[in-house]
């Protein structure tokens, strides 16, 4: 026995050390996989052998492999051996290991569970203190179970290091095992008022977690809450109690108007930015919450947007970044506060910062205005030509097209700007966002009937340039506002100026390197245009000129039935035999334009995007009844479709008469919409919007525009928005002129009259009259389309289960279980199968109360023994 | 709460890699390089956030790191926490590695994994943070230290003697003393104070 142990510890100096194998790896940088693999073999060696120490230095190079990716899975028992070792030094290398290898699909952990008992339950505080480290990281739902009543016990330990460790790993406990938190919940609240700072500061940060996820369980701590807030110095702290604040005000808008002073007084007095922060924070979030019904705290938010300023114009990119972060929050709801800092924000899109920028950008998205969206954008356009690296830019295109069409083109009063900016994005090289523009384009076109022709004239104009053909396969993505522009010109072609010269744009040959998506969009709207071409002819009586526009199809037309795309092929042959069609009936004279042009008659409206899924279910129309009956389960796998087809022909003719049966029918509607009246997820019948709107029939009563001519609308060649920005301030200057002139006379007469007013007039966003009257279509909806927001909770939140009222007292039977012997396990098994429901109705309030003081008493005296 | 603790150096080695949310091992790597390649990009002067921690738990969760030297620390944190107040934690976390390795370097994170593992774990317990004051942790760490000592450590006696040996003898000893290059050491740090 001597000998073998002599013969062990000889063995156990050549052993490498975490250090040697370190140092190992680093000094075969070559072969470092081979080596390692060698290395493994070794361990695998070390941890056959009965030495714990020896077990433990192998367990403690695997942590390492574990680290650098390799799998340690294989060794959980040998883990669990050296965390059972009695030496401190050995258990802290198996814990160590454990908590970073173990999760709830290890196997062997249910071994754990008596040795990590046993440490929380050592004399020695640094065992108890490593278990605990260790359990907090592979807690699962069965150790939870039973080991949470020795962890409650813990958490009135006289060492205030055991104390604060069992605290915070109760937050765990409670995510594995949610029906710990009522027994334990007086325990955690009583060690918000710990003599030790530290466990104070677990306690709160548990309480914190708690209540992040279901405020409102935990709004009846808010007055201990406050009065650590005025007492606590602990900064650490202060903030967790201020947040957690930030998140109970929206629930409770009392306790809001209760927090402004003693906050605005940190804000005051505190010297560390991180507290001034966190307190800016939650009075935005008190502002927040008592902006609905409240007179206006114009005093706090000045002071927030005035600290939040200091902050953002701080050298520190960091504090830079939290006040743009918190302005936007701002933003929300105090909007004109925000916007004059206009100037700060825009200075914060020239920082080298990209993540300060981007914040800057979200900003800006929030604090446009009719008055100053040309401006804004204007600058953003500057932006996106200095922005080098095409993801920033891209970012900034789509914020410009973000910011212009946020709540359906609120803010736009010149459309004709809008697509000029549209066009001069289109230059830029290289970016993903094509679609994004062309979508833009069309919607624009469609729904905003003035526009059209201005539209059209710049879509060809884009059709006509040569740009975006170049190398279209290289630009993936810019070329695609080219399907907007043809389909644009297509189907709008009465208002072109020149549709020949664009029909011969749409034949180039360049067109075939384009996308085949884009050039079946081009073939089917050179007909469109073809058509509204033949129709001027015909009308001109120019039969020449028709002839050559129909020679001219049939000469290029081939082209696109050679292409290699399906469908510019499919599409292109048909149009070919149309159009030669067509040219022997004007051979002979005939007059064709009607009817070509009456394939395209109609118009096409806008429809929106979620029309399809708001298709209501007919009455009567059950989706979920079977129109079969359901196969039994118990006819075997081969059987089966033999089975279908015979009964399928059996039962229908028996199973029609009673479907047929009218009484039924009216049963089962009844019965359903009772269902549907208590299911909180059906949204009832309401008459929406869209609804009214789909009443009114046709097309007719939506006005048709009257352009104001203030604006010139032929702008020669291709427009700079920025004209537009100078003729719409010539235009804004003029309006106020008049307004002035009649405000005089207003006045005037006012003084006559001997009248008074007592408000001032103020120039606000609607005092900008629009350039255009401008009608945008709403997206069309399906008939009785159900106004919809369904917002289901995911029904796996982890969260979800800590959802549970605390104030209620606590039951006998929700107690947590004692584990000591076996036999306990069985007389607890049928109280697991009680719903919680039923548990919280059972009230033997007092009793419980006096039991667990008694208990503690016992504890208290042995430990004095 | 805190997701995961990320300690590498200037060329994505990672020095130490502590998960509090179940990652397979896979994930874990990538999650590593991606960050590394994240924090490699931003220069020295700019903000120590990052948002789209996609990998991690969405948009709720921000990258904040600090960079030393050659190393470099991120914290992948929920939006419970306080911003400013992690970068303060990462701040306690590396003086109080200076203070127990006495002038930390990127050596002592390599070849003491384990230690360095051990001086978190009282700092951070199970994502959550459990001690801010750092004379309490450091004294912590010296009971456990002195208590590891009295058991005779890991190697005991002999075979510390056969590893010194074992260090003077081997002819690679030179290269290894080479790699610490001094720019290595942390320098100054109270300017972050």
């Amino acid at each position: 026995m001597a000998l073998k142990m002599v013969k062990g510890s000889i063995d156990r100096m050549f052993d490498k050390n975490l250090q040697d194998l370190v140092r190992g790896i680093r000094n075969h940088k070559e072969d470092e996989a081979k080596y390692i693999s060698q290395c493994i073999d070794e361990i695998k060696q070390e941890l056959k052998q009965d030495n714990i120490a020896v077990k433990a230095n192998a367990v403690c190079k695997l942590t390492y492999l574990q680290m650098l990716g390799y799998d340690i899975s294989w060794a959980a028992f040998n883990i669990i051996e050296v965390m059972s070792a009695s030496k401190f030094t050995f258990k802290r290398i198996g814990y160590l290991a454990a908590s970073q290898s173990f999760h709830e699909g290890t196997d062997v952990i249910m071994l754990t569970t008596n040795q990590i008992r046993k440490d929380l339950s050592s004399p020695s505080q640094y065992d108890t203190g490593v278990a605990l480290t260790g359990l907090s990281c592979f807690v699962t739902p069965d150790l939870a179970r039973d080991l949470a009543n020795d962890i409650m016990t813990l958490m009135s330990h006289t060492k205030p290091y055991i104390r604060k460790k069992a605290v915070l790993i109760m937050y765990k406990v409670f995510l594995k095992y949610p029906e710990s938190l009522r027994p334990a919940f007086p325990r955690l609240k009583e060690k918000l008022e710990d003599p030790d700072p530290g466990v104070q500061s677990a306690a709160v940060n548990v309480i914190c977690e708690l209540a992040r996820r279901n405020p409102k369980n935990y709004l009846s701590l808010a007055p201990l809450f406050f009065k650590l807030m005025t007492s606590s110095t602990n900064n650490w702290v202060l903030i967790k109690i201020i947040k957690l604040f930030g998140a109970l005000t929206p629930l409770e808008p009392r306790l809001g108007k209760k927090l402004i002073e003693p906050l605005t007084n940190l804000i005051h007095s505190t010297s560390a930015m991180s507290l001034l922060y966190e307190c800016v924070n939650t009075v935005i979030a008190v502002l927040i919450s008592l902006s609905s019904g409240m007179p206006n705290h114009s005093a706090s938010i000045q002071l927030c947007v005035q600290k939040l300023r200091i902050l953002i114009e701080d050298s520190d990119q960091n504090l830079k970044y939290l006040g743009l972060l918190a302005m936007s929050k701002i933003l929300k709801t105090h909007p004109k506060s925000v916007q004059s800092h206009k100037d700060l924000i825009l200075q914060c899109l020239d920082d080298k910062d990209e993540s300060i920028r981007l914040r800057a950008l979200d900003l800006l998205y929030g604090m446009v205005s009719k008055k100053n969206l040309m401006e804004i954008v204007k600058k953003l356009m500057t932006h996106v030509d200095k922005a080098e690296g095409t993801t920033y830019r891209d970012e900034l295109l789509t914020k410009i097209i973000d910011i212009c069409s946020q709540s359906n083109y609120q803010y736009i009063t010149n459309f004709e700007w809008y697509i000029s900016i549209l066009v001069e994005l289109t230059r830029l090289e290289g970016t993903r966002h094509g679609h994004l523009i062309a979508a833009q384009m069309l919607d624009v076109a469609i729904r905003v009937k003035a526009i059209r022709k201005f539209a059209v004239s710049q879509m060809s104009a884009l059709l006509d340039s040569a740009h975006l053909l170049a190398s279209s396969t290289q630009r993936n993505g810019i070329c695609e506002v080219l399907y907007a522009a043809a389909w644009i010109c297509g189907e709008f072609s009465e208002h072109l100026q020149e549709p020949h010269h664009t029909l011969e744009a749409m034949l180039r040959p360049r067109v075939t390197t384009l996308p085949g998506h884009i050039q079946a969009v081009y073939v089917q709207n050179v007909v469109k245009l073809y058509a509204s071409i033949l129709q001027q002819k015909e009308q001109a009586r120019e039969a020449e000129g028709a002839q050559a526009v129909t020679q001219l199809m049939v000469d290029r037309l081939p082209q696109f039935v050679q292409s290699a795309d399906l469908e510019v092929q499919e599409r292109a042959s048909c149009i070919l035999q149309l159009v030669k069609h067509i040219q022997k009936l004007q051979a002979k004279d005939v007059p064709v334009a009607e009817e070509v042009s009456a394939l395209f008659a109609g118009e096409l409206n806008p429809v929106a995007p979620k029309a399809q899924k708001k298709v209501p279910v007919p009455e009567g129309l059950d989706l979920d009844a079977w129109i079969n009956e359901p196969l039994s389960d118990s006819e075997s796998e081969d059987e089966r479709p033999r089975a279908v087809f015979h009964e399928e022909e059996q039962r229908r003719p028996k199973h029609r008469p009673s479907e047929a049966d009218e009484e039924e029918l009216a049963r089962r509607r009844e019965a359903r919409k009772q269902e549907q009246a208590n299911n909180p997820f059906y949204i009832k019948s309401s008459p929406s919007p869209q609804k009214r709107y789909q009443d009114t029939p046709g097309v007719e009563h939506i006005p048709v525009v009257q352009i104001d001519l203030s604006v010139p609308l032929k702008v020669p060649g291709l427009p700079m928005s920025d004209q537009y920005v100078k003729l719409e301030e010539e235009r804004r200057h003029r309006q106020k002129l008049e307004k002035d002139k009649r405000r005089k006379k207003r006045k005037e007469k006012e003084k006559k009259g001997k009248r008074r007013h007592s408000s001032l007039p103020t120039e606000s966003d609607e005092d900008i009259a629009p350039a255009q009257q401008v009608d945008i279509v709403t997206e069309e909806m399906p008939e009785n389309a159900l106004p919809s927001d369904e917002d289901d909770k995911d029904p796996n939140d982890p969260y979800r289960a800590l959802d549970i009222d605390l104030d209620k007292p606590l039951a006998d039977s929700e107690k947590l279980p004692i584990q000591k012997h076996r036999n306990t396990e069985t007389s607890k098994s049928p109280e697991k199968d009680v719903p919680m429901v039923e548990k919280k109705s059972k009230k033997p309030k007092k009793k419980k109360k006096k039991k667990k003081k008694k208990k503690k008493k016992k504890k208290k005296k042995k430990k004095k023994k | 709460m805190i997701q995961a603790i990320l300690v590498f150096n200037n060329h994505g080695k990672p020095r130490l890699v502590r998960f509090y949310q179940r990652f397979v091992k896979e994930i874990q790597q990538q999650i590593v390089r991606e960050t590394f390649h994240l924090v490699l990009k931003r220069d020295d002067n700019i903000c120590n956030f990052l948002e789209g921690g996609s990998l991690i738990g969405g948009s709720d969760y921000k990258l904040i790191y600090r960079h030393y030297a050659t190393l470099y620390f991120v914290f992948c944190v929920d939006s419970s926490e306080s911003e400013l107040g992690i970068l303060d934690l990462i701040q306690v976390f590396v003086e109080t590695l200076d203070k127990c390795f006495e002038n930390v370097c990127e050596l002592d994170l390599i070849f003491h994994m384990d230690k360095v593992h051990y001086i978190l774990q009282e700092v951070v317990m199970g994502g959550m943070v459990l001690e801010t004051n750092m004379n309490e942790i450091v004294a912590q760490i010296e009971a456990q230290n002195r208590l590891e000592k009295s058991e005779g450590g890991l190697s005991a006696a002999p075979a510390r003697a056969v590893s010194a040996v074992k260090n003077i003898n081997l002819p690679e000893i030179p290269r290894n003393i080479n790699i610490g290059d001094l720019n290595i050491k942390v320098p100054n740090l109270s300017q972050f104070v």
